[in-house]
């Protein structure tokens, strides 16, 4: 069944694998050796859950969104409140899963890449807390439009090293943290945020974030007689989706993920990778991108800096080609009206990746039946966006009041 | 110790073999064409002829801006491929290997890449991505044309290495340090050990690059070694000629370019 993927050589059927230079097999070997001894052993999983309950602040809340329900008049909907998580996103339960096991392994020093910053964040976190030392790659432009996140993580003792090779974004980071870690990978872990990347990144991230699903499957049957009908959560590389829906994979639940169709999946500027990309390799893994006719990984657009990916987790490509996951595209637009209207019914601003998986959920929920239940995972807060959402709303509101 | 199916016959020595590369369409197809045929005067065995890629990991800062400058110049993979036979009207005769990232093959095809390949004369190919464990596919197609899987081999690869030595074809590419390509300074007395090691399995050629950028460096890896490749060093000479080629001074910037590549290899 599904959940035996990744196989042995790290395929999520036709997807994944290990795309990289020489030197970096023998790191990626020693990796998963440790990762699965580290996650047979008890001790190391009690470690990994006590530090998300007495630091992360876990289990985050589930919370039933009646104002919301009420205003679309349809299904009854839930949200998954990873937006309360410590730094303000799913993202730290993976870097402190990663953090602990780069101790295991004695390895000092971290690395990562980072977009909008949140990873980085998260990841200058865990090294604060657990006394290793970090280098986040960072885009240029991303340093430029992210300056609150870049000071965050350098006044949590980070060093954030500027990226300008090819256009000084995500992608580039990430190239950039790769490169690094090729030459200093004795002593160097690379704290990947996503389900992306070689094996066996993809199958760690994804296990770091499933608690997201483990829990929401015991809060929701908890308030409710059966499991939701549908879940959605919005993916760029896909890890707070993957984290969501893996648990119920084999549920007779509808998963829908939701990617950034920036100005239009109708214009060269989105982000929407299943969409409309199509397979090859990237950062090590064989998946879906967005490439030109001649294999030439190309810039993505999203209003959404944590979307702004031209790559996706090969356990996404493999769900999305099985047809398991349904994969949609919102708007920045629709994005926006999503969040504009969680936050004016429900008293919660949500980060803009989330308000991607909002706006979907929005969309369908009023043709849904009032005996239907909906899980949306709110992967983040809205603070980091408030510049973005000040340009955009700012007169609207000022007006307003 | 050399096959006699290495490069179809075309390689006629085993020992201090020079193994420039270069970007295919950096700064121009034309050039490429004239920096080949003069290394191939300074004694050049075996061009490795590189396709630019948006996303070389494996590349060091010289090697993406030469990527940078020929995809800015429309290179491609096809592109590539399609200059060999005019490298051999204009008179090169040693064997081209072509140095490509694995998602542009992947969106020719395989069978359609090595078509082309065949196609056009070449006489080996090389993927820095597409470790042994990936590459199954590649190199059963590869032996069914007689063209030459180039693998590389790092110090860290460990029990790996008898694996990858033994079945290596052409040549085996000996990464002498972890890291991407560039220059360095040093070479370090593991890098040796390690050769030993990989030698002791091999049946081919065993050829040392990454960091190899001047002529000490020359002289003492082919003391271990049975040759050298030298990638980003090239580059930065070509890179260096840019203004000159520029100004309409090409005649200096190609014999400038003689002067150092000589300079390189022979002290």
């Amino acid at each position: 069944m599904l959940q035996v993927f990744p196989d042995v050589r790290g395929r999520f059927g036709d997807f994944g694998g290990k795309y990289v230079p020489e030197t970096l097999m023998g790191p990626l070997q020693e990796l998963e050796d440790a990762l699965d001894e580290a996650m047979n052993d008890e001790a190391f999983l009690d470690e990994y859950h006590h530090v998300l309950q007495e630091y992360a602040g876990r289990p985050t809340a589930l919370t039933y969104g009646d104002k919301i329900t009420k205003e679309l008049g349809g299904a009854k909907i839930y949200l998954k409140r990873e937006d309360l998580n410590h730094t303000g996103a799913h993202k730290l339960n993976n870097a402190i899963g990663q953090a602990l096991l780069a101790k295991r392994m004695g390895k000092k020093k971290i690395i990562a890449e980072t977009g909008a910053g949140q990873h980085g964040v998260a990841s200058a976190t865990v090294a604060a807390k657990f006394g290793l030392e970090c280098k986040v790659f960072m885009g240029e432009e991303d340093i430029r439009r992210q300056e609150l996140n870049v000071f965050r993580m350098k006044l949590l003792g980070a060093e954030v090293i500027s990226v300008s090779s090819g256009n000084g974004t995500l992608k580039d980071a990430t190239n950039e943290a790769i490169r690094y870690w090729v030459a200093n990978c004795e002593d160097h872990f690379y704290l990947i945020g996503s389900v992306v990347g070689p094996h066996p990144y993809p199958r760690m991230v994804r296990n770091f974030q499933r608690v997201i699903g483990d829990e929401s499957r015991e809060q929701f049957q908890a308030v409710e007689p059966v499991l939701p009908d549908r879940i959605y959560a919005c993916v760029g590389g896909g890890s707070n989706a993957m984290g969501m829906f893996y648990p119920f994979l084999e549920d007779d639940v509808e998963l829908v993920g939701v990617e950034a169709a920036g100005k239009g999946t109708d214009t060269p500027e989105h982000a929407a990778t299943l969409t409309k990309g199509t397979p090859g390799v990237i950062h090590g893994s064989l998946t879906y991108l967005m490439q030109d006719e001649n294999g030439q990984i190309t810039e993505p657009y999203s209003i959404s800096a944590g979307l702004d990916y031209p790559g996706i987790g090969p356990e996404h490509a493999h769900l999305f080609k099985s047809k398991r996951v349904r994969y949609e595209a919102i708007t920045d637009q629709e994005a926006l009206d999503a969040l504009k209207l969680l936050t004016e019914t429900e008293g919660i601003i949500p980060a803009i990746e989330t308000a991607h998986a909002l706006a979907q959920a929005f969309k369908e929920a009023g043709s849904m039946s009032e005996a239907q239940t909906i899980l949306i995972n709110v992967s983040g807060r809205g603070d980091k966006d408030m510049a973005t959402l000040m340009d955009h709303f700012k007169e609207e509101v000022d007006h307003a009041h | 110790m050399l096959t006699k199916t290495a490069f179809q016959g075309k390689l006629t020595k085993t020992e201090n073999l020079f193994i420039p590369f270069v970007v295919a369409g950096d700064p121009s197809p034309e050039l490429t064409i004239e920096y080949a045929l003069r290394l191939q005067e300074q004694g050049a065995d075996i061009l490795e002829l590189g396709v630019p890629y948006s996303d070389p990991l494996a590349d060091g800062p010289t090697i993406q801006r030469a990527a940078k400058r020929a995809l800015n110049a429309g290179m491609s993979l096809r592109k590539a491929i399609r200059l060999v036979p005019e490298l051999r009207k204009h008179g090169l005769e040693i064997p081209v290997v072509i140095f490509t990232y694995y998602n542009p093959v992947l969106q020719v095809g395989h069978e359609d890449f090595f078509e082309l390949l065949e196609e056009n004369g070449v006489e080996g190919v090389l993927i820095p991505d597409l470790p042994f464990e990936e590459s199954e596919e590649v190199r059963t197609l590869a032996e069914e044309k007689s063209i030459e899987f180039i693998s590389l081999v790092a110090p860290n690869s460990d029990q790996r290495i008898k694996q990858i030595a033994e079945n290596a074809k052409g040549f085996l590419y000996c990464v002498s340090t972890l890291g991407v390509t560039g220059e360095r300074n040093e070479m370090s007395k593991e890098a040796f050990d390690f050769i030993e090691r990989v030698r002791e399995h091999s049946s081919v050629p065993v050829a040392v690059g990454f960091g190899i950028s001047n002529y000490e460096h020359v002289k003492l890896v082919n003391e271990y070694a049975d040759g050298v490749i030298i990638g980003s060093k090239i580059i930065r000479v070509i890179e260096a000629g840019i203004e000159k080629v520029e100004q309409g001074r090409r005649e200096e910037a190609l014999q400038d370019f003689s002067q150092e590549i000589e300079k390189l290899i022979k002290g």
